[in-house]
């Protein structure tokens, strides 16, 4: 029994080596995990260059009057984009200004006013709407929805708003009406959750301070919560609109894939993904693939779009909120 | 009317109309909570009651019929396929992301940890038929349709969700576990491979588990990379091989009645796995978020 020995030759040169054993341990897994950090950033620019690269061919033939152009001629090989982005930017706008307040809504009732047994409940069944794969959203939209539109919803919409140019024309199992709903209930989740995540970061003693001060529930939430988290909201919204304008197979199966800009939502349409999806098998020209690509870089540089500013105005919010602590 | 008590406990008029207010408002909000469940409900009600009549146990061990008249059958081919397509992905997408992790979460300084981030988001928010186009440019055009070409397109789905939820669980790990190792003289890596990892393995499993449910589904990135499929089953990841979602999506292009009954059936089928699947990770999930915590 003795305090440790004074460390002999022998040791110190086991420990060196340990030590350069460590060192190259250390450098390996520093570079393989910077090597895989790369390699996902790699990924986002190579995917632009792919696209950029596949829709060459039409990019050169048709240069950017692509998005202004209304024809898609597979015979005359004369293609353009505008009833797609148009069809794109109709159905994924509606279907925010119903989804936006609506997943408001629900993370309010998630976060604000719901029982806390309730809320673990109700808050997973919202998550688990977002699991459903798409095309099973597709497959209930077109033989389960469109019925229901065709039948009942369309006939109410024409008796009661009939006059305004939304609904003129007779009800279909296909078209806008059918496609915005679906797209609806795809982007509920995902914006519903976000905004859950905001009104939960709101912190709790400034929410019992307005209660305390007499304020109601609602007041509470109009006067704290919402001004709090008014930016991160907005990108919210952001992230739902850019789960909208990607989405192919559950509008494919209900929009109607045929061209066309309408203003009543009764009458057939497609969007940029949903024309993709629909046709990319059956090309036989080269053009036509390249012109259907093009449609995908449009979307991607769409989707690039709101992405980036949602992530930004998102960021930007973290740092306020840090920052105020 | 009480003029002698000013502070009259009831309630005046402003206070009333201030509380139907609030309640009218937390009503809507409790409408907008209860429309979200009753389209989940509306759709798992239509899938579950078309869909049953034809599930049997011929329609998991048959391949479809292949007769002109002939329209029975199962989906064997498509869920060995769906099986042998997201295995492929998640031997890509798992160690990738787990490597991504460690490095945003050992290594990278602030500005870079942002930076991977941001592009793990917009991969994320990436349209999955725009991820299905860049495959089929990458592997297809050169090499033609395969399990692996479907398998590469879905990772790329899937990587951004492994990786946040591997970076979700290791920031989980008490940091007084990693000063500990330190303390004791280990090097960084031994520290990450011995005491990290191994405390954080049951998480990172489930958070992959969740984004294998979210992969299983996918129907978009299978279009270009692994749909022109025979009705043999195979287990062969080089050969173009059906997958669930494509039957479904193919069988509903057809006219036949028998086909879109078999596409209700397969949908049934997609389903209960992935919303199995789903439910069971976040149970695993917060069970293994709240042992970290602790």
């Amino acid at each position: 029994m003795s305090a440790p020995a004074a460390p002999t030759p022998g040791r110190i040169v086991v420990l060196g080596r340990r030590r350069a054993g460590d060192r190259i341990g250390d450098g390996a897994l520093y570079g393989v995990t910077a090597a895989a950090a790369v390699t996902a950033v790699l990924i986002v620019g190579l995917i632009a260059y792919e696209l950029v690269k596949q829709a060459w061919p039409a990019v050169e033939e048709f240069g950017l009057g692509f998005v202004t152009s209304r024809a898609w001629d597979p015979v005359k090989l004369d293609f353009g984009a505008l009833d797609f982005i148009y069809g794109t930017a109709y159905t994924s706008f509606l279907a925010v200004l119903i989804a936006g307040p609506l997943a408001i809504g629900i993370a309010l009732f998630l976060s604000e006013i719901a029982p806390r047994g309730v809320r673990g409940v109700i808050g997973t069944l919202v998550e688990l709407l977002a699991a459903i794969p798409s095309v099973v959203i597709g497959l209930w939209g077109i033989f389960v929805l469109g019925p229901f539109v065709d039948d009942h919803l369309g006939p109410f919409l024409q008796r009661t708003l009939g006059f305004l140019p939304f609904f003129k024309g007779a009800p279909q199992l296909t078209g806008y009406l059918p496609a915005v709903i679906v797209l609806t209930i795809m982007i509920l989740p995902i914006t519903a959750s976000v905004a859950r995540e905001l009104f939960l970061s709101v912190p709790d003693d400034v929410e019992e301070a307005a209660l305390a001060l007499g304020a109601t529930r609602w007041e509470m939430i109009r006067g704290v919560v919402l001004p709090h988290t008014k930016g991160g909201l907005v990108a919210a919204v952001m992230l739902g609109l850019g789960r909208a304008v990607g989405e192919a197979i559950a509008v494919t199966q209900v929009i109607g894939d045929t061209l066309g800009i309408h203003i009543s939502l009764f009458e057939n349409g497609d969007t940029l993904a949903s024309r993709i999806a629909s046709q990319y098998q059956g090309a036989p020209d080269e053009l036509h693939i390249a012109s259907l690509v093009y449609l995908g870089l449009v979307l991607l540089v769409f989707s690039l779009a709101t992405n980036i500013a949602a992530q930004l105005i998102v960021r930007r919010f973290e740092f306020q909120r840090i920052g105020a602590d | 009317m009480d003029e002698r008590a000013p502070f009259s406990l009831r309630p005046t008029r402003q206070l009333r109309r201030r509380k139907v207010v609030n309640r009218v408002m937390e009503l809507l909000m409790v409408t907008a909570a209860l429309l979200a469940v009753a389209a989940l409900v509306l759709v798992i009600l239509a899938v579950v009651s078309r869909g049953y009549k034809a599930i049997s146990w011929e329609f998991f061990t048959q391949p479809p019929a292949t007769g002109f008249f002939d329209s029975g059958g199962g989906i064997a081919n498509a869920i060995v396929g769906t099986i042998v397509i997201v295995a492929c992905a998640t031997v890509f997408a798992l160690p990738l992301g787990i490597l991504i992790a460690i490095y945003t979460h050992e290594f990278a300084p602030a500005r870079i940890r942002r930076f991977v981030s941001f592009a793990l988001d917009l991969l994320n928010g990436m349209p999955s038929i725009v991820i299905g186009i860049f495959v089929y440019g990458l592997i297809v055009l050169a090499h033609g349709q395969s399990a692996v070409a479907g398998g590469v397109a879905l990772a790329i789905l899937m990587l951004p969700l492994v990786a946040r939820a591997t970076q979700e669980v290791l920031a989980l790990v008490p940091s007084s576990l990693r000063e500990a190792s330190f303390a004791l003289g280990v090097s960084r890596w031994r520290t990450v491979v011995g005491v990290i990892l191994p405390l954080s393995l049951g998480g990172i499993l489930t958070g992959t588990t969740l984004a294998i449910a979210r992969a299983a589904g996918e129907t978009a990135p299978l279009l270009f990379t692994c749909a022109l499929t025979t009705s043999q089953v195979s287990w062969d990841p080089r050969e173009a091989l059906q997958s669930i979602p494509l039957t479904i999506f193919q069988d509903l292009e057809d006219p036949d009645p028998a086909l879109h009954e078999q596409a209700w059936a397969a949908a049934l089928v997609l389903m209960a796995f992935v919303l199995a699947v789903s439910v069971l990770s976040k149970v695993a999930l917060a069970r293994s978020r709240r042992k970290l915590s602790r």
